[in-house]
């Protein structure tokens, strides 16, 4: 792409006066001289000017340095970046969808409250658990509403003295903000050696302060915790309500259910597990599910099923009131419905096992040239603790090829990189999640190139300490971005 | 190899206290700036804050991660490293130099539950 044009900013390519097309003077009966001088803007709008040629080839010449699902292999561990299949989008384009207007009278969108009910029963079914809202407009929106959802059934019941949540040392970090934006103080729990939650570690952390627990299953290592049961036994038996995190829910599909391991309120990422456009890709939905007793206090509106077969909103007394406009992101609930018809009782199941199974794969033919702090099983994906020293040179040394010089390197032979520095307990972590959707010739392309990529950090360090050579930016200063931002181009 | 000081007392968690006095200065060690990669803002609690041995003071944030400050020590801070608000980095070069707070110290008896140079250097 020629840098030295295309790469610019819109901003920079505008001149003034030019135009793609050009205005009557006149519309209508109306010019623009008839506008009362109090209805118009006294200052220029400062928007860019172009000829529409140029403008298609700025925007067509910058969606090519984006890199999405669609481009290629997008292994970012805790994101579960499946495909978005195309019969999603294909089936929310449809007019009967797209011509609604929230606020309808309901007799009018039987149909699309029919569809909203069926999400509503098929999560709960899937998550074991009694009744799902499709409101929050995200992930960490969902851990927000779920923990407003246990204060409020501690809050009914008159016991105000439950402030606290105890949260894993490997959780997502949103699990501590949300539970702060919730009014609640953090406690952490630490991880055993084997990466799952240390019991007698939370042992005495349980008590009549303790509002319930947020925890990740499989882990945020990939990880299943084993001792789930033992676990939610510990924390109803304090008083408090288990809080399951849905993030890692992609393997469990169909195989395991968090209502039966104890688990009383969840967050579903859809646009995690249910495949619908993800990051820059579109906007999330984070539906709440809760166990039998705790359904009166999720947001409204609810979508319920009268007894004559007709569809309406409840608005319950306890409900802990709105918290999205209207529907939450009735569009990407549609896309995960598509989904799920598409796969059907059939074929679901399948999903989490082979995002188990794609994610061993690849573990297993590259642990001999990378550190693996927990071996075994994992289940959707893993963690690597960084190059082993043969290839990277020893921690000591100070030129040591890191996880962020593979990373980088990566991006040279057009992969995404991982999720590298998270989780915080390995250093040098690079953590892994190929979905069920990649071939076997995807996921041996990219085996391939770490492989080669270990090779050269061996051979020549300078090739990695200096990449990415190939991408539109070369390797940026971190520390100078966080330290001297600039936020408009006027500054650049 | 991250350079560890005789006669400071170290937590578990990283951080470090000189006694002077009845003062003590709390920083982060050389150790943690080495995990945690370029510091890039320091957290700093104000002149006057109460401060409790154990519990949160601040939070340092690096380019990889950010985590929380907790000190070693409790009483009254008299004092905050100001040149950190705008080089951070400075805990980069010489954690040990650049401490983070002052406090006057409440109870000079807890430095008793803290690990010396060579128990510290033994969990790095």
């Amino acid at each position: 792409m020629n840098k030295t044009y295309y790469g610019k900013l819109i901003f920079e390519v505008s001149r003034k006066g030019r135009v793609g097309y050009s205005l009557p003077a006149k519309v209508g009966s109306h010019t623009l001289g008839e506008i009362d001088a109090n209805l118009r803007r006294s200052s220029d709008l400062s928007l860019p000017e172009a000829d529409e040629q140029t403008v298609v080839r700025h925007y067509t010449n910058m969606s090519n340095n984006n890199f999405g699902v669609d481009t290629g292999f997008y292994p970012l561990g805790s994101c579960t970046m499946k495909y978005n299949p195309k019969v999603n989008e294909a089936v929310a384009a449809l007019p009967g969808f797209t011509a609604l207007h929230p606020a309808q009278p309901v007799s009018t969108v039987q149909g699309a409250l029919e569809l909203y009910y069926d999400v509503q029963r098929t999560l709960s079914e899937i998550a074991g658990l009694s009744e799902f809202t499709l409101n929050p407009f995200a992930g960490a929106h969902g851990e927000l509403t779920g923990l407003m959802v246990i204060r409020a059934y501690h809050q009914q019941r008159g016991d105000t003295a439950r402030t606290k949540i105890i949260v894993p040392d490997s959780a997502h970090g949103t699990n501590p903000a949300s539970a702060a934006v919730c009014g609640l103080q953090i406690v952490e729990v630490k991880s055993t050696a084997d990466g799952t939650v240390d019991v007698e570690d939370l042992k005495p952390l349980l008590g009549p302060d303790i509002a319930g627990m947020m925890m990740t299953n499989p882990n945020t290592l990939g990880i299943f915790e084993r001792k789930i049961p033992e676990i939610a036994r510990l924390v109803h038996e304090c008083g408090g309500l288990m809080y399951y995190d849905g993030a890692n829910l992609n393997p469990m599909l169909g195989v395991c259910r968090p209502g039966d391991m104890g688990f009383d309120v969840m967050h579903i990422n859809l646009h995690k597990t249910f495949s619908t456009p993800h990051g820059g890709g579109g906007p999330g939905s984070g539906p709440v599910g809760v166990r039998s007793g705790l359904e009166s206090f999720l947001p409204q509106p609810r979508v319920v099923k009268s007894t004559d077969g007709t569809f309406e909103l409840l608005a319950d007394e306890n409900s802990l009131g709105r918290i999205s406009s209207f529907f939450g992101n009735y569009a990407i609930v549609l896309r995960a419905y598509a989904y799920l018809l598409t796969l059907g009782c059939e074929y679901f199941p399948l999903a989490g096992k082979l995002s188990v199974l794609n994610a061993n794969y690849i573990k297993e033919r590259l642990k001999p040239y990378f550190k693996l702090p927990i071996d075994g099983l994992c289940k959707h994906e893993f963690v690597f603790d960084g190059l082993r020293d043969e290839y990277a040179g020893g921690h000591d040394e100070p030129d040591h090829v890191t996880t962020l010089d593979v990373a980088k390197r990566l991006l040279d032979y057009g992969f995404h990189a991982p999720t590298i520095y998270f989780p915080l307990l390995f250093h040098e972590a690079m953590m892994i999640e190929p979905t069920e959707t990649e071939s076997k010739e995807t996921l041996n392309s990219f085996i391939d190139v770490l492989i080669r990529i270990a090779e050269e950090a061996k051979a020549d360090r300078s090739l990695l300490k200096t990449a990415p050579h190939d991408t539109p930016v070369r390797r940026l200063d971190d520390v100078k971005a966080v330290k001297d931002a600039k936020f408009i181009y006027k500054n650049l | 190899m991250a350079k560890v000081i005789e006669g400071l007392f170290y937590s578990e968690s990283h951080e470090y206290v000189r006694i002077e006095g009845e003062y003590g200065y709390v920083g982060i060690t050389d150790f943690a700036q080495g995990q945690l990669g370029n510091v890039v803002y320091v957290d700093m609690p104000e002149v006057d804050d109460e401060v409790t041995a154990g519990e949160e003071f601040g939070a340092v944030e690096s380019v990889k991660a950010a985590s929380d400050l907790i000190s070693p020590v409790s009483g009254t801070v008299v004092e905050i490293n100001e040149a950190l608000e705008d080089e951070p980095e400075l805990i980069n070069k010489d954690a040990f130099a650049n401490w983070i707070m002052k406090v006057k110290l409440s109870d000079p008896g807890e430095t008793s539950a803290l690990l010396d140079a060579a128990g510290y250097e033994a969990i790095c």
